[in-house]
Parts: C-alpha cells; sequence; structure tokens
C-alpha cells in the first residue's frame, strides 16, 4: 500500500558504456554489445576482473520480430564469456533495460549477489520504416493497434488533447526540438549530433549548389514550419518531432555500496526507485498524462525522501517531442499545462536551472528501444562524475539527478534517482 | 440478452453485429468499454452487457500519414492519411476508433470536442470479414 520503498542494502553504478547508435548495415546485436562492453571495462577507474561479474541482466524488446532471433539472454552471456553464470532477458517496451536495471539492482540489495552487469539492445535497422512501426506497434494495447495507431499516432493524439486543454501548440513543440538538438553536437555518441540550424543550413547549401530556387527561412522555425523539410508523419507530430529508431546496446556495472570504492571514486549511489503500469486511453484517468510515470515518481520520491525540485537535472523519455512536456510535469518539475513555456522560456536548456536530456535525448542520441533505458541512465552517471565533457552541466555542486523511461504508450514506465556523495 | 463471455472477442464479435457494447458490475454499478470481465473497482466478477448508444464527443485524435501495412493495404500513405481517435462516449467511458467523415488533410479543421455518432466499418468478407469500430460527424 503506502509503504515507503527501500533497498535492503545500497546499491551502486560503477562502470558504464554504450555503443554508437545509429544505422549499422554492418554491424548485428552482438557487435554492438561487444563495442558497449569494452567501453565498460575501461570505465573502470580501477579496473574490474570480468570473472567476478555474477549474473546479467538484460533488456531488449523485440528483436525476435525486428532480426528473427528470440533468447538474447545466453547469446550475450556467452558473447562476453560469463556463461555459464546466469542470463535474464527483461522486457517492457522500450522501457526495457530500465526493467533489467532495476532487476540488478534488486539482485544486489537482496545480498544474493555483489556484482552484476545489466544493459539493453536493439537492432532495429534491417527493417523498412514500415516494418518498424508495425513491430513497435507490437506494444501498444490491443484496442489501440485495432483501429490503427502507431507510435507517433499516439503522441499526436496527446498532443490534440494537450492543446484544447492548455492552449498550446506545434510552435511550442519546436521548442522542445530545437533544445534537444542544441544539446546533441556536444555529445559524441548522438545520432544526430546537429543544431537544427546547422541541419537548415546544411541544407541551405545543398539547394544553393544543385540551383533551383532558394527557400527563405528566416530562422529555425521557419524551417520547422516547412513540410517540405519536416513533413507530417502523425498530426501534429511531424519528422522533427520524432526520434530515430535503429541500432545500439548500453551496458552498466553495478556493485554493492560497501565494495564500490574498490572501483572507482566516486561511485553513484541509487538512492530512489520507481515503476508504474498504463492502461491505455479508453481508461486512463487522463490523456494529457501518464499514471506510469506518476506512480514510478512517487515510489522514487517516497524512497529517497526528496522533492521534484530537489533534482538538479533529468533524463526523460522524449520518444516524441510531446513526449518531453508530458514527463517534465508528470514528474513534478513543472505544473500540469506549464512544460510547455518552461521549455520556451529556457528553463531546460543545459545552461538552465533544471536541464533536460543533456544528451540531445531521445531525439538526437537515438533511441534503439531496449538499450534506451540503461543509456539514459549512463547520461546521469556521467554527468555526476562530471566526465560529460562539452554537455557537461555549468553547475559545481552536481548531486543529484534522475532518468525517466517510458515503454509502449505509457504501459511501463520507471523514474530512477541517482546520487554523488 | 444472451451472455457470452464479457472478452475482446465477444467486443469483437458485437462489432460485427454493429453493436458498441460495454459490461457493467452488478455490484457496483461501474461501466467500462470495451467490457472488462473483472470490475477493477469492487474486484468482483458479476457483469451484465450494455448496448451503448453510440453518441459522443472527440477527446484526442490523430491523422496518420505513415501507417503500419495493414493500412497502407487500405489504400491511405503519405498523401491519403487516415484519422483515428478516443471518443467519450455520452455513457462516460472511452473507446478508440477510426474517425470517418472528416478530411484528415485538413487536420485543422477537425476539433476535439466536435459531437460523433458510431459507424461500423466492414473489411473483408467470410472468414476473413472483420469490423473496426469508427465514428462520424453527427
Amino acid at each position: 500500500m503506502g509503504k515507503q520503498k527501500k533497498l535492503g542494502r545500497g546499491v551502486t553504478i560503477v562502470g558504464a558504456g554504450m555503443s554508437k547508435f545509429g544505422m549499422f548495415k554492418d554491424k548485428d546485436s552482438k557487435d554492438l554489445f561487444a563495442e558497449a562492453f569494452n567501453e565498460m571495462l575501461s570505465s573502470v577507474d580501477k579496473g574490474v576482473d570480468p570473472d567476478d561479474i555474477e549474473a546479467l541482466y538484460l533488456g531488449n524488446f523485440s528483436n525476435d520480430f525486428f532480426v528473427h532471433q528470440a533468447h538474447w539472454g545466453p547469446i550475450i552471456s556467452d558473447l562476453i564469456g560469463l556463461a555459464p553464470k546466469p542470463s535474464t532477458r527483461t522486457e517492457g517496451a522500450c522501457a526495457s533495460s530500465a526493467l533489467a536495471f532495476r532487476e540488478g539492482v534488486f539482485a544486489i540489495a537482496s545480498g544474493f549477489y555483489d556484482m552484476v552487469l545489466v544493459g539493453g539492445v536493439e537492432e532495429m535497422s534491417k527493417c523498412s520504416t514500415e516494418e518498424v512501426a508495425e513491430g513497435l506497434a507490437l506494444a501498444t494495447v490491443p484496442y489501440e493497434g485495432n483501429v490503427g495507431f502507431t507510435f507517433p499516432g499516439v503522441f499526436g493524439l496527446i498532443a490534440t488533447a494537450y492543446f484544447a486543454e492548455y492552449g498550446a501548440s506545434h510552435e511550442d513543440l519546436m521548442n522542445v526540438t530545437i533544445k534537444s538538438h542544441n544539446n546533441a553536437p556536444l555529445n559524441p555518441k548522438a545520432q544526430i549530433p546537429f543544431s537544427i540550424r546547422d541541419l537548415m543550413n546544411n541544407k541551405l547549401a545543398r539547394i544553393k549548389k544543385k540551383g533551383g530556387p532558394v527557400p527563405q527561412w528566416e530562422d529555425e522555425k521557419a524551417f520547422l514550419r516547412d513540410i517540405s523539410v519536416n513533413p507530417v508523419v502523425a498530426w501534429p507530430m511531424h519528422l522533427y518531432d520524432c526520434c530515430p529508431i535503429r541500432d545500439g546496446a548500453s551496458w552498466m556495472l553495478v556493485v554493492a555500496e560497501d565494495m564500490a570504492r574498490n572501483f572507482t571514486d566516486p561511485p553513484i549511489h541509487i538512492i530512489g526507485m520507481g515503476q508504474g503500469s498504463g492502461r491505455g486511453f479508453h481508461a486512463a484517468d487522463s490523456i494529457t498524462s501518464f499514471e506510469a510515470t506518476k506512480n514510478a515518481a512517487k515510489e522514487a520520491y517516497g524512497m529517497s525522501g526528496l522533492k521534484p525540485e530537489d533534482i538538479q537535472f533529468s533524463e526523460v523519455h522524449d520518444c516524441f517531442s510531446m513526449a518531453e512536456i508530458i514527463h517534465i510535469e508528470d514528474l513534478g518539475f513543472f505544473k500540469p499545462g506549464e512544460g510547455y513555456k518552461a521549455v520556451s522560456d529556457g528553463l531546460t536548456r543545459l545552461d538552465g536551472p533544471k536541464p533536460i536530456n543533456t544528451s540531445g535525448g531521445l531525439k538526437c542520441k537515438g533511441h534503439p528501444v531496449g538499450a534506451t533505458g540503461v543509456s539514459q541512465l549512463l547520461e546521469v552517471w556521467k554527468q555526476l562524475r562530471r566526465e560529460a565533457g562539452q554537455r557537461q552541466i555549468p553547475n559545481e555542486n552536481l548531486r543529484i539527478g534522475a532518468a525517466h523511461n517510458l515503454g509502449g504508450t505509457g504501459g511501463t514506465c520507471t523514474f530512477t534517482i541517482l546520487e554523488r556523495r | 440478452m444472451e451472455e457470452r463471455p464479457f472478452s475482446d472477442l465477444s467486443y469483437v464479435q458485437y462489432l460485427n453485429e454493429e453493436k458498441l457494447m460495454g459490461s457493467r458490475c452488478k455490484h457496483c454499478d461501474a461501466l467500462y468499454t470495451p467490457p472488462r470481465s473483472i470490475c477493477i473497482k469492487c474486484y468482483k466478477s458479476d457483469m451484465e452487457w450494455v448496448e451503448m448508444k453510440g453518441n459522443g464527443k472527440l477527446a484526442a485524435f490523430t491523422c496518420i500519414a505513415v501507417g503500419p501495412p495493414r493500412m497502407i493495404a487500405e489504400g491511405y500513405d503519405r498523401n491519403n492519411p487516415y484519422c483515428v481517435g478516443v471518443v467519450e462516449l455520452d455513457e462516460g467511458t472511452r473507446v478508440d476508433a477510426r474517425i470517418e467523415g472528416v478530411d484528415p488533410k485538413k487536420p485543422e479543421t477537425i476539433k476535439v470536442g466536435m459531437a460523433l455518432k458510431v459507424k461500423f466499418l466492414h473489411r473483408g468478407e467470410g472468414e476473413t470479414r472483420v469490423t473496426y469500430l469508427a465514428f462520424t460527424p453527427q
């Protein structure tokens, strides 16, 4: 019931790595995992003997559909030399690896293991856009899929309800896109490492080179208003409101708190964790809010004893521009109906009071669905360790950050709060 | 009314017969569309079928230009988008449905809150016949 959630013992993150996210015709899931695994090993300051890893938790939504191969736990366990130790696959649509992370944390908190590896993977670029849309639509609730909803459609639907309720418009969503793209060039792992202004100027240069009429885009919004470069996918979601869904893998090394300093200084502590389930729009309390996110936030704030204003920065699941606004309201960072104003006022920029998606978010970093949850936690881990390079948040006292991951049409959401002590 | 199980299959069968059906808990009166067999308010499993009048208003919508293969097979594409939405019924519950009789190429003319009435879209014949729940402006 209202019981405050807590871990049986402290758990920390001491290493993390991710592959580049993108479209890789010449790499498969195993190659991407190997790339991420090597980066994870070299991220452990004082080194780690892979023999000491006791179990593997792996998030994957649907490689079964995308590359016709299921049962990825033992495949990856064998790849990195962990077999015959246990491997477990978790599935929660786009939140699959956040669930793997939670299972790993619970296993350590229970005292059963001291060191586990958690991660996620997805390999989607071998499918056509239509096939990917069909595969992802498997994660809608049945009544939504039946009438032809797609994922962009679901967030288009939320947008029309939000606009009607609060008076916002597609122009407001553009501020989210522009903000996320401004962070992207600062992230060497971003799939689309360009600002909207860069993309606009590149396009203009190509048009001028080819000859013909040159568009008159006075600014980024004029560019985004032009449906010849930013066509409708599911109104009002346009191309630049949607994140790219391709290939990638991510890993994290999770260990018991009492041994963390053997591996790194500083470890990052898990101080709040929450998860929730949703019910589909026909049954949900609201169309402009995810009850699964609210439940996840309630659990995580309860466990940590923190309030939304204590979270200094957060990664949130911006699969679509509209999603980011809903999440920053559901997580309590801004009041319902005020998220879009906060974005247009610059409050969520890298140098603002509440930076959101410093990685460039799913929008620019890319969204290989099963790999996303752990990659979001990786960004928070890097920021707290002051290892985020050019996109480091300019705050000397950065101590508490969070990551929010959403699966399906809000069917599974997680919220995790991390702390540097 | 005959006692079919309060299942998704029955819901679809009723749509095929041009009936939009919900279930009502005999114990606490909670109403559900699509039907539920277990009441999520009082946890009893004592339901009865209720036919919805088929009137409601548009709670949210989208016009989809890039659809799944099934919709592409019906002739929808980037130049011919289709509209789907969430409809709030007069009885107070909601359903997901296709929205017909509007112009998905001019989404700005489609308004949240507009009054709608039910329409049953039949596709295919015989064994492959399916019925989709749709609504059109009143």
